[in-house]
């Protein structure tokens, strides 16, 4: 039964090695990291490799965002051609949804989940290699249609009829739904991953009520992409086939209706925004209570809001679609649905500062961006209510006040804590500080720069700017607003300086971290920084809620009176012993979940138009499922984590 | 390392094998919406009524449900150790599933023949792609029985090995439960 | 051309920068959160100011439905605005009372408390049945058929890029400007001859989208004279941007008299030059796709209908202003005005090119 997989392994490292000899040593210990990287199945490492491929495409969008705005300057310019333009906006929600958006969280989830809960790695740590494969190959493969020239340009929602073969010719479409069908695969399997992590792998004692904040909304968010993916699966499927196999689900001449297309949609779609925006509320119920120095006030509610609001956030998907003539009695009950949802995320806005009321509050970098969070997140949510009533709602659709609203949602939400997870968590990954000062100009350059960009898209949208036109009259009057956000987005593009300077003098010689900088409550400041790679030398066992304040460092403090913070280099108590008492088995490298996505994205690539290379695919990915299922996950077979 | 035992007290295959069930419910679940929801709306024939074969569907049905109960009864057969009739009920269940996808296949064919091209109308598009789904379901299933049956030829027969079956039984039941449904909703009550 | 406040007090600018000109409910305690958005705000404002004013704003109604959409849309901005004060003032407070160096003792716990959650969850929840309470009314008014029986009906279609509007009750079809009188009911009744449009006039009404093998409705009666601008707003393709069009709302009679122009056959061109391109017109490729009532050969309703092309106002579907010269540029470089107009460029000499716009523009 045992094939002896781990001695092909090493058989293949070995003619790697021989073929890095040949070209010098220099290469041989290089090529080993590579190898090690790709076949890496430790979920900090892949944290790291999400973080990196996210990062990446989030500047890729970035640029095309920046792209947009120029074109938008002034009115009536014709810098960009409106093919290319379309091109452009398609692609930068595309990618910043599935490509940026969804790896950063999933980063976070891997880097984060396994630490808080006590556990050693993931459930499945071969699956979760696979699937930030899959993220990664559908990303190439949608950029692949860069220099091919046909970049998908129906927008992201990919709205029917437009998106059909007859009116979409090109193969830009085709792009977009293999790329997405692609990367869902993968997706799929992490919230598969991560929902089986966190109900079995929780470290003794730690129940459901003593799961810090982040590791719930990872819960949340997981079972939300179990539920939400499929719909958009089928949706993609469905156009697949209309655009190539000449079916019928969107066409109108056939009796179908093309509005099942944003049903399907927006099934998905609504949730995805709670699949991006909650995990960053968990951070920020992580940041504020650790920098107040108190813990989460009203931690159940918290809990239950974040809960409520994905319930809640599968039953108001149409209101994506008030202008497209439900009838008033469906509007109503989707406006009342929506209206809903800003009760639980009022509550966990209260429950922050009620957080931070009699705190004592230190404005860490990761604070600033927490509290930017709370603030920015509140114009986004207050705008939101604004167009969940569906007669104003009908002003408001499809113009830059949507786009202002969305973008102080996922940047003022999602980015914002994003940021604020980067300079928390840094310290963990890396063991070494990153710069305040640098990370606080990168923090008040973003605030600025966004709100610059952003804020004037209200008054914009609402003074008559259409979305997704390429250009725009001037007799609209609406040259000085669009110029002040095109200023905006350059300035955003120089917030980033910092960050880039930061991390790269950080990587070369930062202060050492310690434990636990921040004095932080949770599981994971009780290693190392790094942690070792079993994480937990002792499986802790969790007594209470916040169990690093408890008993250690609070009773120290009470009888220091004001009590001098540990910071970096501080003095913190160290939970975990430098080595493990007894040797600990770790999962072993594995190639197989690599072979499989190339299979799967071979597949995918006949999907333009080649059954041969989608057979060829198709057996290359049965190899690689039977090369991993018959391979032992650890490498002297021991058992399961 | 010690094995910590899994919180929940399923272990964590198993956990995952009905996290995953729950997430095809959603993609059955939207299949089967868009068929009801295209329902009747067919503009060119053929119509469903033209075609459907029921009592042809009803045997290749029942002919899966007894794959359903084979299955049962090569997990009893693991856990009772019995190497032998657990092979041959796999085999049997695989093969039943075999017989199953051999009849859609000829449904298909018979339908392509009497003019009902996956392209031709909105029934063709629904009923192709929500059957089609299930039969790749199918497929998929009797390949992994197939798997097991071949290496349950050696080795032995732990706990490990009866929760694959056990797995793999869990998958089998749900693909078997969801044709209950498709066949209700797009034979019977045609 | 249109009427506008010249203004830019306009409600959106006053009261979402907390400075509102009018009765401002805001209470005190405002941070400095505030302070920026009101600078940022003021700042946007100020460059706004250079620009206006705003013929396609949303928040300049003209017709009784945009009344109504902007009517609610200030209520829920009253709130938003006060919501907005209260917490980020809230949130400045707290982070200005309780910062390190202030803080002397040690942060005491407070997990919880029942009554406050109880409050916080309460009062946005009756925030919310407010803005729900009036919002439905709403809905129900703007939504719902209307019962006007004396409506004015038009028929739109709406087409990759363009607009045609006809009046079933005079047997008229005209593109790209809808005219309507002042004060009756108009039902738009809308269908699409290939993508998702969205028919959208911000002064007079809400968005509807247009959508295939479904015909959707929105009426509205305006209240004013005035040419108003309107634009697609469903995404549809290469030109979307350039899908514009106007509604011109007239007196009933300027009105009447407008529909009985338009029922006439289009008049023969006088000049020398238009008589040239009425010959030019009728054997080139336009009467493919074009009709104009009074010439045989152009019968095809595949474009826009041309009859009356010189009384419009603009061309290309709302891009540019109707002269001789830039109807020249128009048929000479289609593609490069409108990428991706279905309208293919036609091969003419530039003399070719004037007899036709002259031709164009005397059929008033």
């Amino acid at each position: 039964m045992n094939s002896q997989p781990a001695g092909d392994r090493s058989e293949r490292l070995d003619g790697l090695n021989a073929r890095a000899r040949a070209m010098g040593q220099a290469w041989k210990p290089r090529l080993a990291v590579v190898a090690d990287w790709m076949t890496t199945v430790d979920h900090k490492k892949i944290a790291i490799l999400y973080f990196l491929s996210g990062m990446t495409f989030l500047l890729i969008a970035g640029m095309e965002g920046q792209l947009i705005r120029v074109q938008l300057a002034q009115s009536e310019l014709r810098i960009l051609d409106p093919n290319l333009y379309n091109q452009l906006f398609t692609m930068h929600g595309t990618t910043m949804v599935f490509f940026a958006g969804m790896p950063l969280i999933i980063a976070y989830f891997n880097f984060v989940v396994p630490l808080q809960i006590g556990a050693r790695d993931v459930a499945f740590p071969r699956l979760n290699m696979f699937s930030w494969w899959l993220a990664v190959f559908g990303g190439l493969f949608l950029y692949a249609s860069v220099p091919l020239g046909s970049m998908p340009d129906g927008g992201w929602f990919a709205y029917t009829p437009l998106t059909n073969r007859e009116y979409s010719p090109g193969r830009g479409m085709d792009f977009y739904v293999l790329a997405l069908l692609l990367a869902g695969v993968g997706t799929i399997a992490g919230g598969v991953n991560f929902v089986v992590t966190i109900l079995n792998l929780r470290a003794p004692g730690m129940t459901f009520m003593r799961l810090p904040l982040f590791t719930w909304m990872a819960l949340v968010v997981s079972i939300l992409i179990l539920l939400a993916f499929p719909p958009f699966t089928v949706g993609l499927l469905f156009l697949l086939f209309d655009r190539n196999f000449g079916t019928h689900f969107f066409d109108a001449a056939a009796g179908a209706d093309p509005l099942l297309w944003q049903h399907l949609f927006w099934v998905f779609g609504h949730p995805e925004v709670y699949i991006l925006v909650l995990p960053a509320f968990g951070i920020a119920s992580e940041v504020i209570p650790t920098f107040s120095r108190k813990g989460l006030f009203g931690y159940p509610v918290v809990v239950f809001s974040g809960v409520l609001i994905a319930f809640l956030g599968f039953g108001v998907w149409a209101h994506h679609m008030f202008a497209v003539g439900m009838g008033p009695l469906a509007n109503s009950v989707f406006a009342g649905a929506t209206m809903l949802i800003a009760v639980p995320t009022g509550i966990k806005i209260f429950n922050w500062i009620a957080t931070m009321w009699g705190g004592k509050l230190r404005f860490t970098t990761p604070m600033l961006w927490a509290i930017g969070l709370v603030s920015m997140f509140i114009i986004g949510g207050l705008s939101g209510v604004m167009h969940a009533s569906p007669p104003t709602d009908l002003q408001q659709t499809d113009t830059y006040f949507i786009v202002a609203h969305f973008h102080y949602v996922l940047i003022g939400g999602l980015v914002f804590g994003l940021f604020a997870g980067l300079y928390y968590w840094f310290p963990k990954a890396t063991g070494k500080m990153l710069s305040d000062k640098l990370g606080k100009w990168h923090f008040w350059l973003t605030l600025a720069a966004f709100n610059i960009t952003f804020f004037p898209m209200h008054f914009s949208g609402l003074l008559g700017m259409p979305r997704r036109t390429f250009t725009y009259p001037s007799e609209l009057g609406l040259d000085g607003f669009n110029l002040v956000s095109t200023i905006g987005a350059g300035l955003f593009t120089v917030a980033f300086v910092p960050l880039i300077v930061n991390l790269w003098k950080t990587l070369r010689n930062g202060e050492p971290a310690g434990a636990n900088p921040w004095g932080a409550p949770t599981l994971e400041w009780s290693t190392g920084s790094p942690p070792p790679h079993y994480n937990f030398a002792v499986v802790p066992r969790v007594q209470r809620r916040d169990p690093l304040w408890h008993p250690w460092i609070r009773p120290e403090e009470e009888e220091a009176g004001d009590h001098e913070d540990a910071g970096p280099g501080g003095v913190e108590p160290r939970l975990q012993p430098e080595v493990a008492p007894e040797p600990v088995v770790m999962p072993s490298n594995s190639w197989w979940p690599m072979v499989m996505s190339i299979g799967m994205l071979i597949a995918t690539v006949g999907g333009l138009g080649s059954l041969e290379t989608t057979l060829v695919g198709a057996a290359i990915t049965l190899v690689g499922l039977f090369g991993w299922a018959f391979e032992p996950a650890f490498r002297d077979g021991a058992g399961h984590l | 390392m010690s094995e910590l035992a899994p919180v929940t007290g399923i272990r964590n295959r198993k956990l995952a094998m009905w996290t995953f069930i729950g997430s095809e419910c959603m993609l059955f679940a939207t299949l089967i919406s868009t068929y009801m929801v295209y329902r009747g709306r067919n503009l060119i024939g053929p119509y469903p009524h033209e075609l459907l074969n029921v009592p042809f569907i009803t045997v290749t049905t029942f002919v899966l449900l007894m794959s359903s109960l084979c299955m049962v009864l090569a997990l009893a057969a693991m856990q009772q150790g019995n190497r032998r009739q657990a092979r041959f009920r796999l085999f049997l269940t695989a093969a039943l599933g075999l017989v199953f996808l051999v009849g859609q296949f000829y449904e298909f064919n018979h339908f392509h023949h009497e003019g009902l091209g996956l392209s031709r109308n909105l029934f063709s598009s629904t009923f192709y792609i929500l059957t089609g789904t299930h039969g790749a379901h199918v497929l998929g299933g009797v390949i992994w029985l197939s798997t097991l049956f071949l290496r349950l030829g050696s080795g032995p027969i732990d706990a490990e090995r009866i929760e694959t079956v056990e797995i793999a039984g869990l998958y089998w039941h749900f693909v078997d439960a969801v044709w209950i449904i498709l066949f209700t909703l797009i034979y019977l009550l045609a | 051309m249109y009427r506008t406040p010249t203004d830019i007090s306009n409600r959106a600018l006053a009261a979402l920068t907390g400075l509102a000109a009018r009765r401002a409910p805001v209470s005190g305690g405002g941070g400095s959160c505030v302070e920026i958005a009101a600078v940022v705000a003021a700042l946007a404002a100020g460059l706004g100011a250079c620009g206006g004013p705003y013929p396609q704003s949303a928040v300049h109604p003209a017709s009784d439905m945009a009344v109504k959409l902007d009517d609610l849309f200030d209520q829920i901005l009253w709130w938003a605005a006060g919501v907005f004060v209260v917490v980020q003032g809230i949130l400045f407070y707290t982070l200005f009372r309780f910062r390190e160096k202030q803080a002397r003792r040690r942060p005491r716990e407070f997990h919880g408390h029942t009554l406050l959650e109880i409050g916080w969850t309460l009062v946005p929840a009756l925030i919310l049945v407010a803005i729900a309470v009036p919002t439905i009314r709403v809905i129900f008014e703007v939504d719902r058929p209307t019962t006007d029986e004396n409506a004015l009906v038009v028929e739109v279609e709406a087409r990759r890029w363009w607009w045609e509007f006809s009046y079933p009750e005079y047997d008229l079809v005209t593109a790209n400007e809808m005219h309507i009188p002042v004060g009756r009911t108009i039902d738009v009744r809308m269908r699409s001859a290939d993508v998702l449009h969205s028919f959208w006039v911000p002064r007079l009404g809400g968005k509807r989208d247009v959508v295939p093998g479904r015909e959707n409705h929105i009426w509205f009666k305006a209240d004013s004279t005035g040419v108003f601008l309107g634009q697609c707003a469903e995404f549809c393709g290469v030109a979307h941007a350039l899908m514009g069009f106007r509604v011109i709302v007239q007196d009933p009679s300027e009105f009447q008299e407008w529909v009985g122009a338009s029922l006439l056959d289009a008049p023969r061109p006088t000049s020398a030059d238009g008589r040239a391109g009425a010959g030019v017109f009728a054997t080139s490729a336009c009467v493919g796709c074009h009709t104009v009532r009074g010439v045989a050969t152009a019968q095809q309703g595949f474009g826009p209908d041309l009859t009356h092309f010189g009384s419009r106002l603009t061309i290309g579907a709302g891009i540019l202003e109707n002269n001789v010269d830039n109807l020249v540029t128009w048929l000479d470089s289609t593609q490069h005005v409108k990428p991706g107009a279905l309208m293919p460029e036609v091969e003419m000499s530039e003399e070719q090119l004037r007899q036709l716009a002259r031709f164009l523009l005397e059929m008033r």
